[in-house]
């Protein structure tokens, strides 16, 4: 009976660093030399997932540029809590003009930098799920359809959080929000598929599309490079629970995310050209409900007497995200062409 | 050298001229024209190494001129109507930013009932918007204007429109002399930012500032654009010593026989030609041009006006409920002297302003407040005695409702 | 630049903004009581030295290791592991493989001939040790590093006590044994074999005395038998064969009782030749006291089972055996129905008893139940004379031994400066819940080749095999550092507030409470449960 012969990091694949990993197989996270793109003292709720996605995506991109990185920002939670007069908590050179129109400021900041001859410095646009999904989604598909060399990530905290927690585009079903309050026969949200936008992103065929979510740090840190490496439209879509929009611990924010995963609800996966390349396989799965039943804004669902039937609805959303991606590592691969 | 063209190109190949570095741009007529122009002029590298963005919106193609700008290359854009409207929002915010950016309006109507005739209701909407307004009183004026907008929002960092009405001069041809490339480099050195996204020098733009400290920010931006008409001053006087030709000489306002005048008629943009015409074979009236509107240069207004006896204001856009736009601004600039200054709406819409109409309104004895130009008072009596008055919906309810309907349907 | 007042800021202004203040609790590093070290009767921090063994820096680890255990190939070989029944890690898919991560250490140590620590300067006192067992060399072992002059003697010619004369080569080579033995004893500890002590009032000129003389004597048991019936002691057989005697058995060996000396015995008869060897026991298999693993080796070596029997008569080959059944209080009890077992020999192994006659004249000792009673110090009625393993209350086995060896030297010391040793500070246990799992990767254990059961009967080499470098590494960072940090960089890494910091010192951490707004995202996120909130002191 041999013996197994692996090496292996307890932690390696999944923590944020790892002590006994070489310095160069650690996250940019663990280092102590990350840029911290966002700085302390901003005025982000406790335990903010968009703080925190927006310091693991622009420290990596940092890092892949070599600091040849100019940022535009949408308004929203990220913009307001990190550049109130006369503070701001960002490193990196931000503008911010308008709530919808970030991606046409980007093509427009990536099109001086093309006629400046001033290539080596690279453009990343960032805005919530409201900036991205719906207000600003013209600017977008403008700006992925003619081709402009822009990395637009989506922090996607699923609803207008920074106005006090209305509903957008990418308000999951049944979600308790400001504007579909928990009441009546249907609560919450409307249910329909809301707007996907990285498949439609896909469906732009531009170069890369790829989503993630803060639980996936690794993961997260290799789709930014992966972006950072190509030239064009490319978009990234994050998932940062939001504590309070989601009546989440702020501790559990993390968590969370990690569970939109596992649930099936958010499926994490990368596109080249309209194409999926690759899925992050569901490690864990598990019903739904355990995702949904910490969050307040679904509370409602499990009342007395209980919503089954929505949370099978919900179910079902996930279960379809499943076999769509393929995200079931244990799947038995469909035959084609049989 | 004089050629002979059509007011749009020749706007083109003066703002080609200014070597912009980005240009988004949208179609909307009657601004097509010049965008195409300066599409077509991209595309065959004759400006390299500009870059022409065919966005998907006036809004894109403003926020594209704002990013661009604040990234240190000179931008511009231009739009009519509709879609000034449309990029409101970032039309404010490239002020607010100070990005120098120079845009081209074709004046034109705004809709609903929709309109692609000129008239100026969409600049005057967004007078207040914090850019400067030039407005250019002929086709030479335009193309030239364009070159001093560039010069001036540079220095000022400050965004500047140019409002050429729509039709009127952007579809005429007209013998135009597009000035000399040297001549427009040795008058607008390469754009020098204020501020600009740049890795070496990572600044935060476009803050959220709270009330301790917005009423400073807009003082001081106040303060800035106030300095424009000095500024604007010397340096048309600069390219027009540098044109060789003194009657290119821009001046924040015109006057044209006005001073001393006992009538002087105000009036912005591409009707200043008719007026002209007009004032020529009436004694006692002048026309005065006002080219640079925003900031609204009160002092040099009034100097001019002390002496009137009457003032006439020509305005081509109406503010509804209210008259005249700026017919209040140069009540303003008069505050404190006794004189009539009195509004005439005309040319809404692309209806002619004919010098005719406008002598004989001259001539007209008791002109009233307000008056619109070659008004169809047959339409107007029609229309009106054909509107049933309404009764107050409360009165309408019930029995009392049915009744008077019914008296109504048998009168 | 000359950027315009308030719409254009400097980078990173916002430091100045204290976020700290907003908090109500506050994370704090602790240190918990990993379930493996609780365990180890040997008193091993074994996540300590796990945490270093993955490192690699394998004599590191040792060093941390011997400084509970000087015996680690032995115990690597020979423990029960306790500590794998209670790591957490069998919660999430198997226990860490400790034990053989123990072994490889120990081997690793004997190969590469690393010494142990220097004792320290002569203190002047003396301290006899009965019994050079693994207790006894524990004990001496601790003492010598304290610099005391430690003096042990056993009444046999060599040391090691039961791991030598009892547990078989196959599970214990001796060269194993001497090695970690000699390294012991060549730390200067003076060791007299062959001397026995009988009356301890006789010993004069030491300031203390440790005693662990085990449990040596076979208990007996009248089993009715023939004059020419073959019948030995367990004790006197494994003695026998450890000496490289070869006892005749016969082809057919019935082993009575159900302990681990039983198991042994009829693994022993089965390398001697026996064709079939049998154990009998009077109660279930649930309710032998024998270790699982020891009776699954034994099973798989063709050792069968005879449960519920008693041995009623013993004859030239043949046994009355006499069937038993249980009560309700499962306590087994006599049925009547009587039957033949062939049997050419039958091995009695019903357990051993304490020789106390060395203390039954030292004033003020207690015996009850047949072993010596010490207090809560290790040590016994009469002063200054300290007594642990076998000989005392306990669960008799190597690693108790060892345990209760340094747990007397500690308190010798104490008694020898006058004092009384201060028991360690309770730490709060570092519980499975506290675990946030998800971030260890899915690691099956490594599980130690062993040799096939055919070739084992055949001789007495060793049935466990080792592990290489590889593979204790691997099994080592399986270890998921329960209740204490061991640098995995989450909580820096899912700081929204950049409130964590690298440290060179410490845990390598800290919280830089200016910024720390008490969210507790560190603290859920710590894979190894090694942060606490605690509420803002005002
Ligand atoms: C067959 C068998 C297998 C076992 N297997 C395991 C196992 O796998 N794992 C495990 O953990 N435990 C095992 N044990 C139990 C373990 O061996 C004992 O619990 C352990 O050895 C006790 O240690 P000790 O130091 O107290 O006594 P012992 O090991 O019994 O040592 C006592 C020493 O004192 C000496 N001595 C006795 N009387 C005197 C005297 N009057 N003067 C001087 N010297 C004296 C003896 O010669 C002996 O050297 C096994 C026991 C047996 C019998
Ligand atoms: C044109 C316009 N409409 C509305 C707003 C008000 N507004 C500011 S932030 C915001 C919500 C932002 O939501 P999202 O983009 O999801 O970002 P979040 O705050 O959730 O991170 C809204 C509605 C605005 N600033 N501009
Ligand atoms: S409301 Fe949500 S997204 Fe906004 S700062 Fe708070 S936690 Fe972050
Ligand atoms: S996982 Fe490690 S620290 Fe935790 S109980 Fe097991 S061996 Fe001990
Ligand atoms: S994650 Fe940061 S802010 Fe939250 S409790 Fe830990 S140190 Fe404090
Ligand atoms: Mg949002």
């Amino acid at each position: 009976m041999p013996a197994q012969s692996v090496k292996f990091y307890q932690v390696g694949s999944r923590a944020v660093g790892n002590r006994l990993l070489d310095a160069e197989l650690r996250t940019e996270q663990s280092s102590a030399e990350r840029r911290n793109s966002i700085t302390s003292g901003h005025r982000a709720c406790q335990g903010c997932g968009e703080a925190l996605g927006a310091r693991y995506v622009l420290d990596t991109a940092e890092r892949v540029t070599g600091g040849r990185l100019v940022t535009v920002n949408a308004t929203g939670c990220l913009e307001v809590f990190s550049t109130p007069y006369p503070e701001s908590a960002w490193q990196v050179p931000w503008l911010h003009s308008l709530f919808a129109n970030t991606a046409s400021v980007a093509s427009g900041v990536a099109a001086a930098l093309e006629a400046q001859g001033r290539t080596d410095v690279r453009v990343l646009a960032q805005g919530g799920d409201g900036g991205t999904v719906d207000i600003g989604f013209a600017c977008l598909s403008g700006m992925f359809e003619r081709g402009d060399d822009v990395l637009f990530v989506c922090y996607d905290n699923e609803a207008y959080m920074n106005t006090g927690v209305q509903r957008s585009g990418a308000t999951p079903a049944y979600a308790r929000t400001a504007t579909t309050e928990a009441v009546g026969p249907i609560p919450g949200s409307r249910p329909g598929q809301g707007k996907d936008l990285p498949r439609i992103a896909m469906a732009h065929e531009i170069p890369y599309v790829a989503t993630a979510t803060v639980a996936e740090l690794r993961d997260l840190e290799a789709k930014v490079e992966r972006a950072m490496s190509m030239r064009g439209p490319r978009y990234l879509h994050v998932l940062v629970p939001c504590p309070l929009g989601w009546g989440s611990a702020p501790a559990e924010t993390v968590h969370l995310a990690r569970l939109a995963q596992r649930s099936g609800l958010f499926p994490v996966f990368e596109a080249e050209h309209g194409e999926v390349t690759s899925v992050l396989p569901i490690r864990d799965r598990i019903p739904v409900e355990e995702y949904l039943r910490p969050q307040r804004r679904y509370a409602h669902l499990f009342a007395d007497p209980p919503r089954t039937d929505l949370i099978e609805r919900i179910q079902q959303i996930a279960d379809r995200n499943v076999a769509r991606y393929h995200l079931d590592p244990h799947e038995i691969p469909h035959e084609e062409g049989a | 050298m004089r050629r002979q063209l059509e007011g749009s190109r020749a706007i083109a190949e003066t703002v080609a001229c200014c070597r912009p570095g980005v240009i988004p741009a949208y179609p909307i007529t009657p601004q097509t024209h010049i965008v195409e122009a300066l599409g077509t002029m991209v595309r065959k590298g004759q400006l390299a190494p500009c870059r022409f963005l065919t966005v998907e919106s006036e809004f894109a193609a403003m926020s594209a001129a704002i990013g661009a700008s604040l990234t240190g290359s000179r931008a511009y854009t231009a739009t009519s109507s509709q879609g000034l409207l449309y990029m409101t929002e970032a039309v404010f915010n490239a002020a607010g930013l100070g990005a120098p950016i120079v845009m081209t309006v074709a004046n034109r109507a705004i809709g609903a009932p929709i309109n692609i005739w000129n008239d100026q209701s969409d600049s005057m909407a967004l007078r207040d918007s914090g850019w400067i307004q030039l407005h250019a009183p002929d086709n030479q004026a335009a193309a030239d204007l364009h070159v001093l907008a560039f010069r001036l929002a540079e220095e000022l960092s400050v965004p500047v429109m140019v409002c050429v009405d729509g039709f009127v001069l952007t579809h005429a041809f007209e013998p135009i002399d597009v000035p000399e490339q040297e001549i427009v480099d040795a008058v607008l050195p390469p754009y020098r930012p204020r501020q600009v996204l740049d890795p070496d020098d990572p600044v935060t733009i476009g803050a959220m500032v709270g009330p301790e400290a917005f009423t400073e920010v807009r003082y001081l931006a106040d303060r800035r654009l106030r300095s424009a008409p000095p500024a604007f001053e010397r340096i048309a006087a600069e390219f027009a010593e540098a044109v060789g030709a003194p009657q290119r000489r821009a001046r924040c306002v015109q006057d044209y026989r006005a001073t001393g005048a006992d009538t002087v008629v105000v009036a912005l943009g591409s009707v200043t030609g008719t007026l002209r015409d007009v004032v020529d074979s009436i004694d006692g009236v002048g026309v005065l041009t006002i080219t640079m509107y925003r900031p609204f240069p009160a002092e040099e207004i009034r100097a001019v006006l002390v002496g009137a006896r009457r003032i006439v204001v020509l305005e081509r856009a109406l503010a509804p409920g209210a008259s005249g736009i700026v017919t209040s601004d140069v009540r303003s600039a008069l505050a404190g002297l006794d004189v009539p200054v009195q509004t005439v709406i005309a040319g809404l819409g692309g209806r002619p302003i004919g010098a005719a109409s406008l002598r004989e309104l001259l001539a007209r004895p008791g002109l009233e407040d307000v008056t619109f130009l070659d008004l169809r008072e047959d339409v107007i009596d029609r229309e009106l005695g054909r509107e049933t008055v309404r009764e107050p919906i409360a009165e309408r309810d019930g029995e009392a409702a049915v009744e008077s309907a019914g008296e109504r349907a048998g009168a | 630049m000359d950027t315009p007042f308030a719409i254009t800021l400097g980078p990173g202004s916002s430091s100045v903004n204290r976020t700290g203040t907003w908090r109500t609790e506050r994370p704090v590093y602790v240190d918990r009581l990993p379930p493996c070290n609780q365990a180890c009767p040997a008193g091993e921090n074994v996540q300590g030295w796990l945490y270093t063994a993955e490192e690699g820096d394998y004599q590191t680890a040792w060093r941390q290791l011997v400084a509970a255990n000087p015996l680690p190939a032995v115990m690597g070989r020979v423990c029960y592991h306790p500590c794998e029944t209670a790591c957490n890690r069998a919660q999430l898919d198997h226990a860490v493989g400790i034990n053989s991560v123990e072994e490889f250490l120990g081997d690793e140590a004997i190969r590469r001939g690393w010494v142990l620590p220097t004792p320290a300067p002569d203190t002047g006192k003396r301290v006899l040790v009965v019994g050079a067992g693994p207790s006894g060399l524990s004990a001496a072992y601790q003492l010598c590093l304290l610099g005391h002059h430690v003096e042990i003697r056993d009444s046999a010619a060599r040391p090691g006590g039961m791991m030598r004369y009892a547990i078989p080569t196959f599970r214990l080579p001796r060269y194993v044994l001497d090695a970690e033995i000699d390294r012991i004893l060549a730390l200067g500890i003076d060791f007299r074999p062959n001397t026995p002590v009988e009356d301890l009032t006789a010993e004069h000129g030491f300031d203390a005395v440790f005693l662990a003389v085990g449990a040596q004597l076979a208990h007996r048991a009248y089993v009715p038998a023939a004059q020419s019936a073959r019948i030995l002691d367990a004790l006197d057989l494994l003695g026998d064969t450890a000496a490289g005697q070869r006892p005749q058995l016969g082809r057919t060996v019935a082993v009575y009782g159900g302990g681990n000396t039983a198991m042994d015995a009829a693994r022993t008869a089965r390398r001697l030749g026996a064709e079939e060897a049998i154990i009998v026991y009077r109660r279930t298999r649930e309710r032998m006291p024998a270790n699982d693993i020891e009776v699954t080796d034994a099973l798989e070596e063709g050792v069968r089972m005879k449960w519920l029997a008693t041995v009623k008569h013993a004859d030239v080959g043949v046994l009355t055996i006499e069937r038993m059944e249980l009560d309700e209080h499962g306590v087994p009890q006599p049925t009547g129905e009587l039957e033949e077992l062939q049997a050419d020999s039958l091995v009695l192994a019903l357990g051993q008893d304490v020789d106390h006659t060395l203390v039954d004249t030292l004033p003020g000792v207690r015996v009850e139940g047949g072993v010596v009673q010490v207090d809560e110090h290790m040590m016994t009625g009469h002063p200054g004379v300290f007594a642990g393993g076998d000989m005392v209350p306990s669960a008799r086995s190597v690693t108790v031994a060892i345990g209760h060896g340094a747990a007397a030297a500690r308190n010798i010391d104490a008694w020898l400066r006058g004092t009384v040793a201060t028991p360690e500070p309770e730490r709060e246990a570092a519980t499975f819940e506290r675990l946030n799992t998800w971030y260890y990767s899915d690691a099956p254990e490594t599980v130690r080749p062993r040799l096939d059961a055919a070739r084992r009967v055949s001789d007495f080499a060793e049935v466990t095999g080792k592990l290489d470098a590889d593979t204790a590494l691997y099994e080592a960072r399986r270890c998921m550092s329960c209740g204490n940090c061991f640098g995995c960089d989450n909580c820096y890494g899912v700081c929204p507030d950049n409130a964590i910091v690298k440290v060179p010192t410490g845990h390598g951490y800290a919280i830089d409470l200016d910024y720390c707004k008490g969210c507790a995202l560190c603290v859920t996120e710590c894979p190894a449960g090694a942060i606490d909130m605690i509420p803002e002191p005002d």
